[in-house]
This record gives C-alpha cells, structure tokens and sequence, in this order.
C-alpha cells in the first residue's frame, strides 16, 4: 500500500516485481531469460485484462477513493487555460472545499467549479477534505449565475463524500444553499457540463450537478448514501459496506444502465492515478464533444433539454392512468 | 372576499379519513411523549392532534392532514395509482413497501392533489411519514414534480405539507436525483411566478429538507419539528461535541433566518388562507 498499490492489485505488483528482477538478473549475470520473461510478461498481460476488466464494486470505491487520485485543481490546470480562481460567496466567506472561476477551454471563456479535496495533508485539512460548507453551494452558485449573465458554459467537477454535516452548517443552511443551487442550476440559460471524477457522495454532490450532460469517470462512484452509511443503517454494521455498495448500484455501468449518466469516460488502466496526465486528456475530448453539441441549442432549448433530462430519471408503475391530469 | 373567508372558515371541521379514524379506536388513551400527559386520543385528534396541556405536535398522517386543511369534500387526488417498482432489486425492499402500503392503505409517502382552502383553490401535496418514513424515491419524487407542473400550469398556489427523512436508499441514485427532478419543477414555477409554499413538519431532513422542502417562497414549520441537513448523531461523530438542545428544531431554524414562521398546528389553516388571500 505503501507504494500507492490497493490490496487486491498485489498479485499483479509482485509479477511484475518478478519480471524486473530477472530482468536485473540477465543483465547482471549474462544468462539469457528472455523466454521465461516473455512467458512471465503475457501472464501479467493476462492478469492485469482479469484485475481490471472485472473490478467489483468495492474495488472501484477504493480506486475513487485513491490518496493519489487526481483532484479538480489538477483537471482544471491540465484540461483548460488561463484559470483564474474567484473566491468568496459575498455572504459569509471563502470556502476552499469548492473552487471555482473563469478559464478557457480551447480559447473558449468558460466557467469551472469543482470540489477540491486537497493533495497534501496540510492541504486536505485546509479543504475541509472536500466536505463544504454552505459557503462553498453559495460560492458555486454566485459563479454560475455571473456565468450565465455573460453566456458563458458551465463545467463542474463532482467529487466530495457529501457536504460537510456540522452544527455551523446546518445554521447557515446547508440544506438551503444545496436546493437553491438544483433550482438554479435548472433555469441556467447557458450549456452546463458535469464530471464524476471521484465521490459522488448524495446531495452534496448533486450541489453542483444539475447539468445539460451528466459524465462519469470509469471507476468513479455516486450514490445517495455512502456505502458504510447504508450498512449501519441496513444491518447495524458499517463494515458490510462492500455488500451494501452493490446493493446500491453505484459504479458508472449502473448508473449508465438507470439512465443517470450520459457517458462513462474510460480511465487508464488500474485507475486515473496512473497516468493522471492521460485521464485529463479523456476527460478533455468527452467535455469538448459534449459541449459542441450544446453549443448548437438555443438558451430555451438549453433549459428545456435540462428539464428533460431530470424529468426522465426514475423508475414506476403507471396503470392506465384514469385521466386525473 | 372577506365574507367569503369566514364563512368557509366557520364550514372547517376536522373530518379524517375513514382509515385515520379506524387507526386510534375510541376511548382510547394516549400519552403525551413530550409533557406526559394521558390525553384522550378523541379529544386529541379534535385538537388537531396537538396536546393540550403542552403544545406537542403528534405526527398527522396524510389523510388527516388534508381533513385538517382542505374544504371539507373539495379534495380531488392526483396520480394516486402510480407505485413503486424496485428498480435496483434491493434486499427486502418489495416487502417493505407491500407492509407499508397495507398499514397505511396509501400507494406511496405522497399524496397529490388540488382542492380549496377556504375557498381558495390550490394545488396541495401531503408526504406521510408514516409510509418509508416518507422517504423520496421515484414516485414521490415523480408525484411532486407533476403537482407543481399542473399548479404552473393553471397558476394555482401550490402548498406542500413536508415530512420526510430524505432520499429512499432502497432505490439509490434515482431517489438522489428526484431532488433535481422537484427543484426543476420549482425553477419553472419560479419563472412563471406562481406562489410555492413550503410547509415542513417533523421530520423534514436530508435529500427532502436540501430540495423542494426549502425552496417555498414562503417556508412554514410546524413547532418543534425536526429539520436539517444531516443526521444528528453522524453530526455529533464528526464534530464531537455536545449539539444544542434545540438544535435543528423549527425554533432553531427559525432564529438562524432558515424559515419565514413558525406556526403552530391550530393556527396553520388559517395563516394559509390569509396567504393564499394575498396572493389571489
Ligand atoms: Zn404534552
């Protein structure tokens, strides 16, 4: 673990450590291995294919969960311009577990917020570890409203375990400033974009993600409750949380399949923090497809084609309806 | 108009349901969990469920709030047929609503619908906490969207008595995303400038209290109700320390500027119908 590897990567890490080693080992003693290397390298081909074509669940939780996996800054600086970084809801403060402000996308101005939960310790401290506060909905909302007034497009990038449950945020209203942004967010007139990138922990994920096109990294997760939170609730035992992360159907396939999200972005293989600079370059092309697309629609179909898209999502019985409308 | 106002007024009479009534059998007692004073639960459900000696609101069902609030007879339901499906195959879930529906002879945790309130029509929308804890999945979610729709639509006021412990785990992202769903709703509403009253009884919390439940251009709450964000004790977990005692309560709300009034069950009709008086 140490070295940033999950626990269920090991049998791939210690193959692969094999190989460099006999490798080491031809070069230093003149002996020809190559044959058995070749045999070793098609079976760490082989099983790497295993490992990651068939993560489970929880598997993906702790990828999205990876200490090292990219964060919103990164993807900000990797996939766009000219950032310049606003600060403050001009209410009550700055909060630094959401980031936000104007950069450009091909030379294209846009407005970008995200949730940032930090790369250092010191730093994952300072962002409250991407948990926000009231402030933090207010600060998004302030920037997208100043984008919709300039006709700038909006891309949000998701990735928070939830908004921060704390006395002072629930007196200045965090439930408040998370319902105004999802009406908000629904009546903006320009295109918005929205990226899965890690935790997509329940509404304070959803904050910031009422969008046009709803994107979602491979092994990114977003569910209406946190896997352990779900476990004590069903069987009284935060550690069932694997079994509970099934049971809530939250990878990218199934909120692909639930008609959630628009596109599952692919990641490189065993996860983003493997080729960050990659991963940026995914999101880039999925984030520019989409948003040509929404570029051809008017401000009301804009609207109307948000409206749609939540109006859609759901799943119930309706027998003949007996004309009560 | 006045005129009009009173005599509805005088016509109010508490008429619940044929089920609400079947639930507490006469002559029975109930104690009150807050004062403890054994009421009878004949008088009590005269009183709008609401203890004499100390002001406690009992939870109403949906049923008998709608007795408490509508014009008697002038209640007309919509979509009362649509059900649940259990779309993530989620252990016990099927199960757990049949029991639900058979206790509370209600198809979901919201009733819909439009009728008048001291003459004034409205779209009213009822969550019964009784059913998932009134929790929002699919069809509440669906329900809710499609009641304000039809208020925009005919520019009838919309009041949505709220009661709720949030989002329903059972159905997972798509109950997370009918909080989108009924806020977009709202923004219409919103745009088309016709009045949304938000009334939030006990509990009103998490996926419910962070949508719709906090977006009336008027917010009400009954006394004492539960209101927040997050759950308490995940709250005292991660803050370790001691919460107020009065922390999120409508009191508390109140005094943090989070809710317009604070109203107590006995004067709820009334407070309604002198708003939708003004906004007619
Ligand atoms: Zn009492």
């Amino acid at each position: 673990m140490t070295n940033g590897y999950l626990p269920f990567e090991k049998p791939l890490i210690e193959l692969r450590d094999k190989i460099v080693e006999l490798k080491k080992f031809t070069e230093e003693k003149a002996i020809d291995l190559s044959e058995e290397i070749a045999t070793l390298e098609k079976k760490a081909e082989k099983l790497e294919k295993e490992i990651y074509g068939n993560l489970t669940t929880w598997q993906k939780v702790q990828i999205a969960r990876h200490t090292s996996r990219p964060t919103t800054l990164f993807y900000i600086r990797s996939i766009f311009t000219d950032f310049m970084e606003m600060h403050g809801d001009r209410l009550y403060g700055d909060d630094p577990a959401i980031i936000g402000g104007i950069a450009k996308l091909d030379g294209r101005p846009v407005t970008v917020i995200g949730h940032e939960r930090g790369t250092d310790t010191k730093d994952k401290i300072a962002r409250n570890f991407g948990l926000p506060h009231p402030e933090g909905y207010r600060k998004a909302l302030r920037l997208m409203q100043q984008a919709n007034k300039f006709g700038r497009p909006i891309i949000t990038f998701i990735d928070t375990q939830g908004a921060y449950p704390g006395i002072e945020a629930e007196e200045r209203g965090q439930s408040e400033a998370i319902a105004r942004n999802l009406r908000e967010m629904a009546g903006f007139s320009v295109p918005i974009i929205c990226v899965v990138t890690g935790e997509g922990g329940s509404g304070g994920a959803l904050g910031i993600g009422v969008g046009n096109r709803l994107l979602m990294l491979e092994h990114a997760y977003y569910s209406v409750i946190s896997p352990e939170g779900a476990a004590a609730i069903l069987w009284r035992d935060a550690s069932k949380a694997q079994q509970a992360a099934e049971a809530l159907k939250i990878t990218s396939a199934d909120l692909k399949s639930l008609g959630v999200i628009d596109e599952i972005v692919p990641e490189p293989k065993g996860g983003a923090h493997r080729n960050p600079d990659q991963q940026a370059a995914y999101i880039k092309k999925a984030i520019v497809k989409h948003l040509n697309s929404l570029l051809k629609l008017t401000p009301e179909e804009l609207v109307e084609d948000r409206y749609q898209k939540y109006a859609r999502i759901g799943r119930y019985l309706e027998p003949a309806s007996k004309g009560s409308r | 108009m006045f005129k009009e106002l009173f005599r509805k007024q005088r016509k109010y009479a508490t008429i619940p349901s044929e089920q609400a009534k079947k639930e507490i059998p006469e002559g029975i007692m109930q104690k009150c969990p807050s004062c403890g004073t054994i009421l009878i639960a004949k008088e009590l459900e005269k009183n709008l469920k609401v203890c004499k000696s100390c002001g406690y609101h009992f939870p109403m069902s949906a049923p008998e709030r709608i007795g408490s609030i509508v014009d008697v007879g002038r209640f007309f339901e919509y979509d009362a047929e649509l059900l649940s499906e259990d779309p993530l195959s989620f252990p016990d879930y099927t199960k757990k609503l049949k029991q639900d529906q058979e206790k509370t002879k209600l198809n979901e945790a919201v009733v819909t619908g439009e009728g008048t309130i001291g003459g004034y029509p409205a779209v009213i929308g009822v969550m019964d906490s009784r059913f998932r804890m009134g929790s929002m999945g699919s069809v509440v979610g669906e329900k809710i969207a499609r009641a304000a729709e039809r208020a925009t639509t005919k520019r009838y006021p919309f009041i949505l008595f709220c009661a709720s412990g949030g989002a329903r785990m059972q159905e997972g992202v798509l109950s997370l995303m009918q909080m989108a769903k009924t806020s977009a709703a709202l923004e219409k509403m919103n745009r088309e400038k016709v009045l949304f009253v938000s009334v939030l009884t006990n509990p009103t919390t998490g996926g419910v209290s962070a949508s719709f439940a906090s977006l009336g251009d008027i917010n009400i709450a009954e006394p004492g109700a539960l209101i927040g964000f997050a759950g308490r004790r995940v709250i005292e977990q991660t803050v370790r320390q001691k919460l107020p005692d009065d922390f999120q309560t409508a009191e508390f709300l109140l005094k943090h500027g989070q809710l317009d009034m604070v109203v107590s069950r006995l004067e709820l009709r009334d407070t309604l119908i002198k708003i939708l008086e003004f906004h007619a």
